[in-house]
């Protein structure tokens, strides 16, 4: 993902004069093509975050676009006064690019995990949450936050992960992605699990369950018109997927929106909802990403046992949906 | 850009001019003070100096074109002090001043503290102390970046050098030439210490080693000038130095005096929370020799 934001913003930049990359000691030759071919416009502001924010909202004042990026805890708890007074409160377009976000950069303990940032960010008035499903998806939201005229947080994952959508999706902010159609069970996924969630879709069919995943990559605003079809229309179970706390992430704001609603709508019975994310503690022991998805139960194996144990199929004679991926589309 | 003719329209040069000026702010603070009920008024008082050189002696700007990319920005980083700041800029033609009546009502664009754009001239909105520096430094590499000859100033108060933000944006402004975007220091930035000498519990220099500030900001790469900050000469004498030849940003440390102006206030850290009666307020009127 970090790699497809590089080509990204590079892009960007010379798309858009505006555009303004600042880093924060991190990304060590990733950005030696911007670097190359627009000196003015990248700066290294050290391991220095609170100044990189502020910094920021100065030159965002001033009409330019900054982009920033660091390692996620950095550039989200540790920042989060200049945040919410610079950036939000000024309501500058600044876009917060923070990378190894979730437990992908597990190994380096919790110092270095943010299972908590989009709980953080979101509550702040006027933030966008982008949390993209894969590379292809990264580079469509990194475009698509040109459109934006507040703050951004931007959540990606580190290197490697795999690709779930053939070429670059048309990705518009507030937004779900059709990734997989289904009839049962509709799976939102945010952020770097949606491989996680297109393999536990397939799992299900061993469980004569069809279940359809939705890339629910922007956070705030909620696509609502998407929940509303989930939760009324022909799923009995919807889950929500996000390596992140269940404290406030996809999974809060999906129950949140789902409170809400059944307030003024009480005639009709929702989907039921399951929420799957990380755990309210912190490990302690050594592992990658791996491991630590398996303690906090985001395992293929793990999350169908949840969803076959509230959730069965309605008749072993219902002729199942073509399961082969579709391409994936935009609602 | 603005022509020098131009940008030194509505300026003087004139040290008496510039105290009648501060006079003014100071007797108008102290009825704001009353009037809205406000506190912080020995902060405001001790930056009327600082505020009648920046905008009737040293700042290019227009005050009908509030959002001319090429003016000069000032940051009232110490944002509780923005009753001089409304005063100064109302005087200064942002806005017709009768506005000033309307501070800290209800429902008016005049809050205790300055929001987003709360008035014409208002540059940010401040109050947590620590992020005035760094806007003003992302002021000054855009106009960098745009090729603007702007100059940027940020006021500060003393007590506000306790937030460790201030010394990552000074470090950022200081930087000295590399491979670093350039890395040229932001000599178009100039850091102003409001130094009274308290913050708001006790003497500045008690609570946190805070002295010697001069060499804190030579060690991060700046230029220095160490003044009295109720000398309006040598106030606009060194702000219009921005930018000067050697490269770097500029701190003025500027020693001032809580309450200033005003025999009963001055030196008195009770007047950081204190609010005037109404006889005060004459009385402190009448000490200024203007009614405002």
């Amino acid at each position: 993902m970090r790699n497809a934001f590089a080509k990204a913003i590079a892009g960007l930049a010379a798309a858009d004069e505006r555009v303004v990359l600042l880093s924060g000691d991190i990304g060590n030759r990733m950005f030696d093509k911007f670097k190359e071919q627009f000196p003015g416009r990248f700066y290294n502001c050290g391991v220095a975050e609170a100044n990189m924010v502020s910094l920021a909202a100065g030159l965002a004042m001033s009409g330019l676009r900054p982009y920033l990026y660091t390692i996620t805890p950095f550039v989200t708890y540790r920042v989060l006064e200049q945040i919410r007074v610079d950036l939000c409160y000024h309501h500058q377009p600044v876009v917060i690019v923070g990378t190894g976000a979730g437990l992908s950069y597990a190994s380096l303990g919790a110092t270095h995990h943010s299972c908590e940032d989009i709980a953080v960010m979101r509550a702040l008035p006027g933030m966008t949450v982008v949390c993209p499903g894969d590379p292809p998806e990264v580079g469509a939201a990194v475009k698509a936050t040109v459109g934006c005229d507040g703050p951004v947080f931007l959540r990606i994952g580190k290197k490697g992960e795999p690709a779930v959508h053939a070429s670059t999706p048309e990705l518009r902010i507030g937004r779900a992605i059709t990734v997989r159609p289904g009839r049962d069970v509709c799976i939102l996924s945010t952020g770097n699990v949606l491989p996680l969630a297109c393999e536990t879709a397939q799992a299900l069919e061993a469980s004569n369950l069809v279940a359809g995943v939705m890339s629910m990559h922007t956070v705030k605003p909620l696509d609502v018109e998407m929940l509303e079809e989930a939760f009324f229309g022909r799923f009995r179970l919807v889950v929500t997927l996000e390596e992140h706390s269940l404290l406030g992430g996809l999974g809060g704001s999906v129950a949140e929106w789902l409170v809400d609603r059944c307030v003024s709508e009480t005639s009709a019975t929702p989907a039921k909802l399951l929420r799957v994310g990380t755990q309210d503690h912190f490990h302690h022991e050594a592992g990658d990403q791996d491991h630590y998805r398996a303690l906090h139960g985001l395992t293929v194996e793990a999350i169908t046992a949840r969803i076959t144990s509230v959730v069965q199929p309605e008749s072993a004679t219902t002729p199942l949906l073509s399961t082969p991926y579709p391409a994936p589309q935009t609602r | 850009m603005i022509q020098t003719t131009t940008a030194r329209a509505g300026l003087t040069d004139d040290p008496h001019v510039l105290a009648e000026h501060a006079a003014r702010i100071r007797a108008r603070v102290v009825r704001l003070s009353h009037q809205g009920d406000s506190p912080h008024l020995g902060s405001a008082l001790s930056c009327a100096d600082i505020l009648s050189a920046a905008y009737f002696g040293v700042l290019r700007l227009d005050p009908r074109r509030p959002d001319d990319p090429d003016r000069d920005r000032f940051i009232l980083s110490k944002g509780h002090a923005v009753s001089a700041l409304y005063a100064t800029l109302g005087y200064r033609g942002f806005f017709d001043v009768s506005l000033l009546e309307k501070f800290n009502q209800a429902g008016t664009n005049l809050p205790e503290q300055p929001s987003p754009g709360c008035l014409p001239g208002v540059e940010a909105a401040t109050g947590s102390l620590g992020h005035g520096l760094g806007i003003g430094a992302g002021m000054a590499l855009a106009g960098r970046i745009a090729n603007r000859d702007y100059r940027v100033y940020v006021l500060m108060s003393d007590g506000e050098c306790n937030e460790g933000s201030v010394w990552e944006s000074a470090m950022f402004a200081g930087r000295a030439p590399g491979s670093n975007g350039g890395g040229q220091a932001l000599s178009n930035l100039c850091a102003i210490v409001d130094f009274n000498g308290w913050q708001a519990t006790d003497r500045s220099r008690g609570v946190l080693a805070l002295e010697p500030l001069a060499d804190k900001f030579r060690a991060f790469g700046w230029n220095v000038v160490e003044a009295d900050g109720h000398d309006p000469r040598k106030l606009t004498e060194v702000m219009r130095g921005v930018p000067d030849s050697s490269g770097k940003p500029l701190a003025i440390i500027a020693k001032t005096v809580k309450g200033r102006g005003v025999s009963f206030m001055q030196d008195d850290n009770n007047w950081h929370y204190r609010i005037p009666t109404e006889a005060e307020v004459a009385t402190a009127q009448k000490e200024l020799g203007v009614v405002a």
